[in-house]
């Protein structure tokens, strides 16, 4: 793998979860990661009340990192260990597939028992016996690196019986995926390590906390989530949620791909970066000399950003009374509630950045087939509509578009969106909503028939 | 999705004792539930055999105490398992945004001419006439930082270009002239 992340950084990055990954020399044998204090949080969460656990991961404010941002520590609180007399499983979302998003791959390649740990400390503090890391089909690679990493752990018994004499039994195992995006869903993933198809469960219950794995409770965590509980355990859930800003605690893993100078994967206290400083200070600004057109801040499934847009944000100022303020998109620090507020989400923190030659039809085209591609079919209005949509783009970028296709694109995606089972439909619904409203000029004009054929779709 | 055109191939694939084994050790790494191994038995027998045949999913269901169906319809599910054998060389190249404002699209064109992969196998992949490669796309492999990315077997490459794939080539051929030897 080419050291994609390692390029200087000038600006205040704090690299709390990946602070050893590009580290040279670092490698991801148990031993390197003991050299360097592994394993130690483990020891302090044995020796602690697993509900202590619980309430420093609820006081840390720590937000899934996966791409809803939903409180971890709330979602732990949902099983109720008292009542409950069902096995509890744990399972590490490691199928990171959306387009734009390729930070867990770097924790998982290069320091795997940074999650191993943090999965032990996460199940012990659940009741969880048995827990599987679901890794995407393609990291076939990251699959042997876990599980060579889970059995030098097993042997050293952070693993297994009695894990240091605690008294405290776990087992973890690796599950592949098989190239769906749809197992991303935490009850598509579910249904697909069941042995099943991966359709995502009907809601209620809307928590497989509430009902998971072979109907048992069952918490889904994402990569960088389960890692943060290590350092909210070494350092306490109240000095981490000093970490960043209040409801935007810790450290975020941004990856920045498409038309800029020098792309890649880096943290940064939340809030404490713009989307300019990002772009510009740290990833080189725009490639070739271009200028931004456009970007995508969380992930393909994000609302598209427009260069040159204002927003009007709403926020607690330092005394902690609401404001409206204006920010460009240059402005906006990087959040969870400010990229929100700016009408789009930081969901799993991919920002995908196009440039002013871009031709908006064709990426969004692009994405549309991604995702007529992975609907799972469940639901008539995704199954159906995704491909729709794929196919009035593929002919408008194909040089057969008509008068009314912007038109029917928006008709299409506001049929899906809010009619499906799981949130694929808003998914596939969101860039096509943002797109035609924002680059409406192009999408007209390219409903008109033209003989050209599609720079980016040119091949199949 | 399998077209019906496309039905499975049967299969005389031979199970070694070493496949007995692995088998098991995937199974009991499930112990509520033996069906959960069924996505992992496709693996290691895709993984074995190049493609899964009837025999494949025969085997499994039978393994597993499953109906013929429950393993088909994973088959037919999940873009990764295939079932016709892909070429002896396979490319895989990332269709998704990041890599095609990259070139990856370019880069498929290219090595669809470079191995001549020619023959339509369904499933989005072309083969070689002799089947020796095969090329295709493939949604998003997680490296949109340093696209284009491609995957040929387990290794992926990133900032992916023809030269990279006639490296591919040149190492296969010294890899087979040596075993030739």
């Amino acid at each position: 793998m080419a050291q994609d992340g390692a390029v200087p950084n000038p600006t205040r990055e704090h690299r709390i979860i990946l602070r050893y990954a590009d580290l040279p020399g670092y490698t991801p044998d148990i031993d390197c990661y003991l050299q360097h204090g592994g394993y130690q949080q483990l020891r302090k969460a044995l020796a602690m009340d697993p509900a202590a656990i619980v309430a420093e991961v609820k006081a840390s404010g720590l937000r899934g990192r996966g791409g809803a941002g939903f409180p971890t520590g709330t979602k732990w609180g949902f099983i109720d260990h008292a009542k409950n007399r069902k096995p509890v499983y744990l399972l590490c979302n490691a199928d990171e597939s959306e387009p734009g998003t390729f930070k867990d791959r770097q924790i998982l390649y290069k320091d795997p028992h940074q999650l191993i740990e943090g999965m032990i400390i996460s199940s012990f503090a659940n009741h969880a016996h048995l827990a599987y890391i679901y890794i995407r089909g393609e990291m076939a690679r990251g699959a042997r690196i876990l599980e060579r990493a889970l059995a030098e752990a097993r042997a050293k018994n952070f693993l297994g019986a009695n894990i240091l004499g605690s008294g405290y039994d776990l087992d973890i195992f690796v599950f592949r995926g098989a190239g769906a995006y749809i197992c991303g869903e935490e009850t598509g993933l579910i249904e697909s390590l069941e042995g099943k198809r991966a359709y995502p469960r009907i809601k209620p219950p809307y928590f497989p906390a509430a009902l998971g794995l072979y109907l048992c409770p069952t918490i889904v965590n994402n990569v960088e989530t389960l890692c943060n509980v290590k350092h909210i355990v070494e350092m306490g859930g109240a000095a981490y949620a000093k970490i960043g800003t209040p409801n935007n605690t810790g450290t975020r893993i941004w990856c920045v791909s498409g038309d800029v100078c020098r792309p890649g994967y880096f943290e940064y206290d939340g809030g404490a970066i713009t989307m300019g400083e990002l772009l510009y200070d740290v990833c080189g600004g725009i490639r070739n000399g271009n200028r931004l057109k456009a970007l995508i801040p969380g992930g393909s499934s994000a609302k598209v950003l427009r260069a040159g847009e204002v927003y009007r944000i709403r926020r607690k100022n330092a005394a902690g009374a609401m404001e409206e303020v204006e920010m460009r998109l240059e402005d906006l620090p990087l959040d969870f509630d400010t990229i929100a507020a700016s009408g789009s989400m930081s969901g799993s923190g991919g920002i995908i950045v196009m440039d002013h030659t871009r031709d908006m039809v064709e990426c969004l085209d692009n994405l549309s087939a991604f995702y007529a591609h992975e609907s799972c079919g469940q639901c008539t209005p995704c199954r159906e509509g995704a491909l729709w949509m794929r196919k009035v783009l593929d002919r408008m970028t194909g040089g057969q578009g008509r008068p009314e296709d912007p038109q029917l694109l928006l008709d299409l995606a506001g049929q899906i969106a809010g009619r499906t089972i799981c949130a694929f439909g808003e998914a596939c619904s969101w860039p096509v909503e943002s797109f035609v409203a924002k680059f409406r000029e192009e999408f007209e004009s390219k409903a008109v028939a033209k003989e050209e054929q599609g720079r980016l779709q040119a091949t199949h | 999705m399998v077209a019906p055109e496309q039905p499975l191939l049967p299969g005389e694939e031979v199970l070694g004792p070493e496949f007995e084994r692995k088998a098991e050790e995937i199974i009991g790494q499930y112990p509520a539930s033996r069906r959960s191994a069924s996505l992992p038995l496709l693996h290691l027998w895709q993984e074995e055999f190049g493609f899964l045949s009837e025999r494949a999913v025969e085997w499994i269901s039978t393994k597993l105490g499953l109906k013929p169906i429950h393993i088909l319809e994973l088959v037919t599910f999940y873009p990764m398992l295939h079932v016709r054998p892909s070429g002896r060389i396979n490319f895989k190249v990332c269709r998704t945004l990041s890599c095609a404002l990259a070139g990856s699209h370019e880069l498929f064109a290219q090595i669809r001419a470079r191995c001549g992969a020619t023959v339509a196998a369904g499933h989005g992949i072309y083969v070689s006439p002799d089947g020796s490669y095969s090329v295709e796309f493939v949604e998003c492999l997680a490296a949109c930082g340093s696209a284009p990315a491609m995957m040929v077997d387990e290794e992926e490459f990133e900032r992916a270009t023809i030269d990279t794939v006639e490296r591919i080539l040149a190492e296969s051929r010294e890899k087979e002239a040596a075993q030739g030897a």
